[in-house]
């Protein structure tokens, strides 16, 4: 045996091949189950991109199923809490075109707000808030925990009194900063003369 | 003389110091009204003590620290606080914050205080409580509590203590002008310091080298104290704290880090003269050296003010000229902001009111593309690349911002300075801040929230999981339940099957001697011993025949009712059987009647020899057809008999009924019809008789005549009346009228078949019954309308 391939080169090359096969095939075979990646990693990146707003908004019930979503093919521009920026972070990591934002206006940071006079204690905005943001008890007040809440406005469809409103998070002293100025490209030469007279 | 180190770039704009400079230091008076915000530091805004209306005096806390990181805030001077409520602040936004409002009374009444006499008697801890109750934060511009900042870790030693004493920033004199009049109070305020810090190496008063007044009296001051006063060459911005920690001592401190990292603490000049004021004197921190200056002003100087006097107090004095200053600026030319109302108060970062004339501070000429010359990051100094900034800012690149340490710029401005493209480049690093910051922010809410949904997705699935787990419960419960009844069919089924058989053995039980008796009778009637059951036995076992036919009747209606009701196959079977049951009962019924109507004519039976007979006799003849043997005699004879016969039992059978009536008995209907059956025999016997008597008299008038009705039709209609009357004669008024409407009714039709005769036959008398039929119809309708 030995000598049949010792005289005959093909077969000893042939042979070392086929076990380098074996081998290598059977310790990738057990690295794939020894180190099954468990989830799936893209929708997990997707996920922590997406400002969690749960408000349903894209079309699907919450942030992770659009995460799913986009981890599947879905488009990237279906979130209006996100905006611009959501839609370029995730352009960025699946590595496609950033697309303008499918929705008529980027929506407005924003806390939902119950008048609590007119509020009747129905639970049923307490039944739609995604994240337990709302407060009360049936026939009681409700309120909403306005550092929890989101601003999906999921809340304000239920209410059969219509007495929750969605109010612009107002800039405090706190959360103030300094705007962008200009890009220096937007102006041109007449301009100029009107920034000096 | 001392080695100082160099930092990085930096800087040399004009200086503009002299024009504050030239006179002392000017108390700026108490103005009518105070306005003292809560958040003057950095940190939680302070929390008012007192109310509206309330009477305070100078040196009063009127708002106390609400946190670690805050400071309270003391009333500058007496008076009444009229208003805690939003007033413009000096801040870059142009905003409003809370503020206390006090109307000065003028008259500067102190409150009661008092210091130490020597320092050096109060433990670390009561000196910087002295320190934190008396309000003071950094004076040099950020207004960092310094309370905090002098807690400093036993496991940080302190190596060296530095005042800063710089003043970098154009302009700007507070610093210079202190030092120059209170060299000695900086000094005892850097004792204090010196005594609390217990630096190990060293206590330095870092001052550029373009105040020498300032330097000389400080160094007059701090002879024989150990501390030295270091003067550098001056370059903007060696004032900030980490650059002038790196020209004293060459250190440098780690991005992210603090100064008492590298075992420095360093403070402002101004804030140690408030420190010395503090703790020697017990005076809070209610006024400080403010510089206001500008080509604007005639009278460009500095000023001692107290917290919240309004810009417009200071310019007024001034002489402040509106229409030459093209902008107010709080604090330089370099890092200062914009006032947008001279209304905002002085606070304890005020260091500076500039009012520049148009040619001193023009407007900043429009943005221009970046050329990537690069001189912004030759005097950056922080030795940051700007310019690389300035792209990934504008492209939001905010990771890039952050490897290129976006926030180790102090934003002195220096980079917007030399450009020459005039690009805004600090304004872009503070926006591109406040962005990282805020998508921090978002990012630990988006945290939160996802945390909250993911927490209330679980618990709805675990309700849903619970109630799940309750119906499957129940439904196992249920079938269980089924299959035991399945399982085990004879404990239950059984039972019922085996009472059902007591039930109707018992019933059996019950009747066996009614059953007896029965089978008695019928073998006896098969041998002919009918005769032996007497008519009363007969009368009492047909009553109980019917009575029992009765109850399978209305059961067997239940039972019909029932599978109607539940749409079941043996409806048809059921209906049938109620029919038999009725035909039987109806069947009994009539026998019992004509049991009874036996029994009334028995009597008459027992007088006669044998009408039984004779009648059977009558009928073998009649069908023999020998009905002509019988004699007119004799069939008037034998008709009246029957009559009254009948009559007997119509009577009978009527006095059962109205009893049974009386009684409410179930047998009422079937007397009912026995009446009435018993009615239309005697009807009928009456009419055969008057036809007998009316053919027997109609005989001898008219002999060749054959049939009697056709010959005296008259007559035979008034007997027939008569027989009519005395039945009616019997009857019951209803009875009478449906009676005599059923005969109208009879008669109406008769006379119509006469008159349509008549007619035919073109007969006289067609008028008459014409006439006859209309009154009939009359009668009629009267009888019926008595009946309705």
């Amino acid at each position: 045996m030995i000598e049949l391939i010792a005289q005959n080169p093909f077969i000893a090359s042939l042979l070392a091949l086929v076990s380098l096969g074996v081998v290598f095939g059977a310790l990738l075979g057990f690295a794939a189950v020894k180190f099954k990646t468990e989830g799936d990693p893209i929708a997990d990146q997707v996920e922590a991109l997406l400002p969690q707003t749960q408000c349903g908004q894209c079309g699907y019930p919450g942030c992770r199923p659009y995460a799913q979503a986009i981890a599947d093919g879905d488009d990237i521009n279906k979130c209006p809490p996100g905006g611009e920026a959501t839609i370029a972070a995730l352009a960025d990591l699946l590595g496609v075109e950033a697309k303008p934002l499918d929705a008529v206006e980027e929506s407005v940071p924003s806390v939902a707000y119950i008048r609590e006079d007119e509020c009747i204690g129905c639970t049923k905005c307490i039944q739609a808030c995604p994240v337990d943001a709302i407060l009360g008890s049936a026939k009681h007040m409700h309120t909403v925990i306005a550092s929890e809440c989101t601003g999906c406005d999921l809340c304000v469809e239920p209410c059969p009194v219509d007495c929750i409103e969605m109010r612009p998070i107002e800039t405090s002293l706190q959360t103030w900063h300094w705007d962008k100025p200009k890009p220096p490209e937007d102006l041109i030469a007449t301009d100029r003369s009107g920034a000096h007279a | 003389m001392r080695k100082v180190w160099d930092i990085h770039g930096g800087i040399h704009p004009a200086e503009n110091k002299q024009q504050s400079l030239q006179s002392p230091i000017q108390a700026a008076g108490i103005p009518p009204q105070l306005i003292l915000p809560l958040a003057q530091h950095i940190g939680a805004p302070a929390s008012p003590i007192i109310s509206v209306g309330d009477r305070v005096l100078k040196g009063q806390m009127i708002a106390e620290a609400k946190g670690f990181v805050s400071a309270p805030v003391h009333a500058p001077s007496s008076g009444t606080v009229v208003a805690i409520e939003p007033r413009l602040i000096p801040h870059p936004s142009g905003m409003s914050g809370n503020c206390i409002v006090i109307d000065t009374d003028g008259q500067d009444e102190w409150v009661k205080h008092s210091g130490v006499e020597d320092f050096r008697s109060l433990s670390k801890i009561d000196l910087i409580d002295r320190i934190r109750q008396a309000g003071i934060a950094g004076m040099g511009g950020a207004g960092f509590p310094s309370a905090v900042k002098l807690s400093t870790r036993d496991d940080k030693p302190i190596e060296t203590l530095i005042l800063n004493g710089t003043e970098c920033e154009p302009y700007i004199t507070a610093d210079d002008i202190l030092m120059r009049e209170r060299a000695a109070e900086i000094i005892a305020g850097a004792e204090i310091l010196r005594h609390l810090i217990r630096p190990s190496k060293e206590t330095l008063i870092g001052v550029e080298d373009n105040k020498p007044e300032g330097i000389a009296a400080l160094q007059k001051a701090a002879e024989g104290t150990g501390i030295e006063i270091v003067p550098f060459p001056t370059k903007y911005p060696s004032g900030g704290e980490k650059q002038l920690i790196q020209i004293l001592t060459g250190k440098e401190v780690p991005a992210g880090g603090l100064p008492a990292d590298t075992g420095i603490v360093c403070q402002n000049i101004g804030t140690a003269t408030a420190i010395y004021r503090a703790v020697c004197f017990g005076e809070p921190l209610i006024s400080r050296i403010t510089t206001i200056t500008g080509e604007a002003c005639s009278q460009p100087r500095n000023y001692e003010v107290l917290l919240g006097t309004p810009v417009q107090f200071l310019l007024d004095q001034s002489g402040f000229n509106k229409d030459n200053c093209i902008r107010l600026v709080m604090g330089g030319p370099m890092m200062g902001y914009t006032l947008q109302d001279t209304a905002v108060p002085i606070v304890k970062t005020s260091n500076c009111v500039l009012a520049p004339s148009v040619a001193e501070l023009p407007p900043p000429p429009p943005a221009q593309a970046c050329i990537r010359c690069g001189m912004c990051a030759e005097v950056c100094p922080v030795s940051l690349l700007p310019q690389q900034m300035y792209w990934f800012s504008r492209a939001q690149e905010h990771e890039k911002l952050e490897e290129h340490k976006l926030f180790d710029c102090i934003e002195c401005g220096a980079c917007s300075y030399v450009c020459p493209s005039n690009i805004p480049l600090v304004q872009y690093y503070r926006a591109s801040k406040a962005e990282i910051r805020q998508a921090q922010q978002d990012k630990i809410k988006a945290e939160r929230s996802k945390e909250r949904f993911e927490a209330r997705t679980a618990r709805l699935e675990q309700e849903e999981a619970e109630k799940e787990a309750k119906r499957a419960a129940r439904l196992k419960a249920a079938k269980d339940k089924a299959a035991a009844a399945a399982s085990n069919p004879d404990s239950g089924k059984a039972d019922l099957i085996q009472a059902a058989i007591e039930r109707s053995k018992a019933k059996k039980a019950d009747a066996a001697d009614p059953a007896h008796d029965a089978i008695a009778r019928a073998q006896a009637k098969r041998e002919g011993k009918v005769e032996e059951e007497s008519p009363a036995a007969k009368t009492e076992r047909l009553q109980l025949l019917i009575a029992s036919a009765e109850r399978r009747l209305t059961s067997a209606r239940e039972k019909l009712a029932l599978a109607k009701e539940q749409g079941g196959e043996n409806v048809e079977a059921f209906a049938t059987a109620v029919i038999k049951t009725e035909d039987k009962l109806t069947a009994l019924q009539k026998e019992i009647a004509e049991h009874q109507a036996s029994l009334t004519t028995a009597p008459s039976k027992n007088e006669e020899a044998d009408p039984a007979q004779a009648a059977i006799a009558r009928a073998m003849a009649k069908r023999a057809g020998n009905s002509t043997d019988e004699s007119d005699e004799d069939k008037t004879q034998r008709l009246q008999n029957l009559v009254a016969t009948t009559e007997k039992r119509l009577a009978a059978a009527q006095q059962k009924l109205s009893m049974a009536q009386e009684q409410n008995d179930a047998n009422v209907p079937a007397f009912a019809t026995g009446v009435e059956k018993t009615q239309n025999k005697l009807d009928a016997v009456k009419r055969e008789l008057a036809e007998h008597l009316a053919a027997l008299s109609a005989k001898p008038s008219s002999a060749s005549e054959a049939p009697a009705n056709s010959d005296d039709p008259v007559q035979a209609a008034i007997e027939r009346a008569k027989a009519a009357r005395s039945a009616q004669a019997n009857m019951s008024d209803e009875d009478k009228l449906k009676q005599s409407i059923a005969s109208l009714e009879n008669r109406i039709a008769r006379t119509q078949e006469k008159l349509q005769a008549a007619q035919a036959s073109g007969d006289d008398k067609a008028e008459i019954l014409a006439d006859s039929i209309a009154k009939l119809e009359d009668k009629l309708a009267s009888a019926k309308q008595q009946l309705g």
